[in-house]
């Protein structure tokens, strides 16, 4: 059967909507592995180790091991934007960020986002997962993390195909595994 | 385009183009009634639908505001969406799946067949099985049905051959592709299903039948029927012998308008037919129109729902092809030694990666759900759709706070599950896990019910007007030329998809009006 291939071409355009423009855009161009610079949390509304604490959430409340950090800092980076212009959002992510980190100091002697394992961070997120800030994060977050066209085939899924004529003579029917019914 | 004047007194309105609504409207239209249509929606065609979950919940599905409570789950995940239908020309009709049956004989008397429940309102329709079986025969012609008239059934794509191989390793016989208003071949004007998937985002091939290009256009072409897109029923008004005279809207440009009418049909789907008809109270009136009983709004029914998910070792790319690709009817049967009344369906579903994340498990997150979405490739799906049981208390009412942008009342939508339909669900979670385990799924999600597509009851059809809303034919108890052609008429919900049924009662009702019509009745 006709199976999908995770590989992903990225567009020049996906690739510097994650990063900021101090990034010379001939360096990332040529890059087929991404490795994110930290710069893309520089600017905007939101300090960026507040950006960068945010993205270490995202990740920690849906952890993809196959996915770079690149997806999670499209995911976030609208909040910057968000925090912009209103400034109550401003002040929710702030004091969100604020609490996790006095948390995990107490806790871990460390920031959030220097906590060493995943799973004594999911501690810290479990203790917040009734507050405004998490709810929000996490339910922007179903949305702006798997929207992304670009993780779809990462995930086995090919998206529109109404434009490549359906599945009609593209494997809608090919399963070849199952018993003999 | 036909233009029909807003004093012009002679026309019906009808308050909705989805299954009942278009259906009716074209039906008069071809017996030469003079229709206005008001759609609160715009007019999305064919070449506007597009194979994106997200972008197209954003152009179809009405978003306006809506309040859910009650113990049902949606109300805690989906605080303001408590259902998932369209506002767009065609209506629901245009994201259905095209799952095409009839109800069962033992369906439309159920308060006879099932007995007293506890908690629950049952009543048995003033019309039967055989009552209607000649208007469904019209509805299948008209839908394309597969698998009658002589129409084949449509293949099945890989996420049908999982659940029908399971399916026959536990001794299921009646697992089919089903019967779908899907075009297997070329009929009426349309193609064959091209396999696109994406039937809930619109049918890009027009393969599957919606009132958008098929009723519509057809009732327009005769020259008796204007269909108005982007204009939000506000009220039905009357006169001071109680029979309703027009209806006020909004037009596009937010304009309030009025449109007389010699009849009103309301057609605007379970949670805004009654909405609208409460929204009319007047001092004639208090409690809303045709609410002398205190019926309007209550005995809301949704099916009882789930899903079960599973994943394979090897993939299945459940996505590709239609979405509703077949089904399993055994456990469609009454049969009270299962611990419930009523039956339930299986059929396959599947939705997007996208989807998937928001609706797997609405609000899990960590390993345990990131792990069940990383099998998206290998998984197959089932959608589990049986009777749930009407009750008095599950209904539709103004939300005393939430205004819509018109400043009208929304609909509050209240549901708690009858302990019938817990049992029902718990038992086709077993069933559905274990089809899938009968040929290897590493691991099955039980599934919570997404926001309601089938929305039934609140106001009901019924042989006494203090037992419900509307008569055998949906005309309302209350008021001579006031009907309601959707399905809120439903009495009962039974074990299958609603839409060939609203189709086939608007087919009727709209030989009824007609006649009545012409004998000068109304």
């Amino acid at each position: 059967m006709r199976t999908v291939d995770p590989r992903e071409r990225f567009s020049r355009r996906f690739l510097l909507k994650g990063m900021a423009a101090a990034v010379p855009a001939a360096a990332i161009a040529t890059s087929t592995e991404l490795s994110v610079s930290e710069a893309w949390a520089e600017g905007g509304a939101l300090a960026s180790s507040t950006m960068k604490t945010l993205v270490k959430v995202a990740r920690d409340i849906y952890p993809h091991d196959f996915l770079g950090d690149l997806y999670y800092v499209n995911a976030v980076k609208p909040w910057n934007d968000k925090a912009a212009v209103d400034p109550a959002v401003k002040t929710m992510l702030e004091d969100g960020v604020r609490r996790l980190d006095a948390d995990a100091q107490q806790r871990h002697g460390v920031q959030y986002a220097n906590v060493g394992w995943e799973a004594q961070r999911v501690k810290l997120l479990h203790d917040i997962e009734k507050t405004d800030f998490f709810k929000r994060i996490r339910s922007d977050l179903v949305v702006s993390l798997y929207n992304q066209h670009e993780l779809w085939k990462r995930f086995g899924y090919e998206g529109a195909s109404a434009e490549k004529g359906g599945y009609i003579n593209r494997g809608f029917a090919d399963i070849d595994w199952l018993p003999k019914a | 385009m036909t233009r029909f004047e807003s004093n012009d007194d002679s026309v019906v309105v009808i308050v909705g183009s989805g299954a009942g609504g278009g259906t009716l409207g074209n039906e008069l239209a071809q017996k030469g009634v003079k229709v206005v249509m008001l759609e609160a929606g715009p007019r999305n065609e064919i070449q506007d639908f597009v194979n994106d979950e997200w972008e197209s919940f954003t152009q179809l599905a009405w978003t306006d505001m809506r309040v859910a409570s009650g113990s049902w789950r949606v109300a805690q995940d989906f605080p303001n969406l408590p259902a998932w239908i369209v506002k767009s020309v065609g209506g629901s009709t245009v994201h259905w799946a095209g799952a095409s049956l009839r109800f069962e004989e033992h369906e439309f008397k159920i308060a006879s067949v099932y007995g007293a429940v506890k908690g629950a309102n049952l009543l048995d329709w003033p019309i039967t099985k055989a009552d209607l079986d000649p208007w469904y025969d019209r509805a299948e012609a008209k839908l394309g049905v597969t698998r009658t008239n002589n129409i084949p059934g449509l293949p099945g794509n890989n996420n049908f051959k999982v659940m029908e191989a399971g399916a026959r390793k536990l001794g299921y016989k009646e697992v089919s592709t089903g019967r779908m208003a899907i075009n297997s071949e070329p009929r009426d004007g349309r193609g064959m299903c091209q396999q696109i998937g994406f039937c809930f985002q619109g049918c890009k091939s027009g393969a599957k039948w919606s009132t958008l290009y098929t009723e519509i256009p057809q009732g327009e072409a005769t020259g008796n029927l204007e269909v108005r897109p982007n204009s939000h029923v506000a009220r039905i008004e009357h006169d001071r012998t109680g029979k309703v005279t027009a209806v006020v809207y909004f037009d596009e440009t937010g304009a309030m308008q009025r449109q007389k009418a010699r009849i009103v049909c309301v057609a605007g789907n379970s949670l805004e037919s009654p909405r609208l008809l409460l929204n009319s109270a007047s001092i004639m009136f208090p409690d809303g129109l045709a609410n002398s009983s205190g019926q309007v709004g209550r005995n809301y029914m949704r099916h009882m729902t789930g899903s079960v998910y599973a994943a394979f070792e090897k993939p299945v790319h459940m996505y590709r092809g239609t979405t509703m690709a077949g089904i399993i009817r055994d456990e469609a049967r009454h049969d009270p030694s299962r611990g419930f009344h009523g039956g339930y369906e299986m059929e396959t579903i599947s939705i997007g990666l996208p989807f998937m994340a928001a609706f797997l498990d609405p609000g899990a997150w960590g390993r345990s759900f990131t792990s069940a979405l990383e099998t998206y490739p290998r998984m197959a799906g089932m959608w589990l759709i049986g009777e749930d049981m009407p009750q008095d208390t599950n209904r539709v009412t103004l939300d005393p706070d939430a205004k819509d942008k018109h400043g009208l009342p929304v609909a509050n939508v209240h549901y708690d599950d009858h302990p019938n339909d817990i049992a029902m669900r718990n038992h086709a979670y077993r069933q559905g896990a274990a089809i899938y385990e009968a040929v290897g799924a590493t691991v099955t999600y039980p599934t919570t019910p997404y926001p309601s597509t089938h929305n039934m009851g609140t106001n009901r059809m019924s042989a006494k007007a203090r037992d419900g809303v509307v008569n055998r034919f949906g005309q309302t108890h209350d008021i001579k030329n006031l009907f309601v052609s959707d399905g809120s008429q439903f009495t009962s919900g039974a074990a299958c998809n609603p839409t060939l049924t609203i189709v086939a009662l608007a087919i009727r009702q709209a030989d009824h009006i007609a006649g009545a019509m012409q004998r000068r009745d109304i």
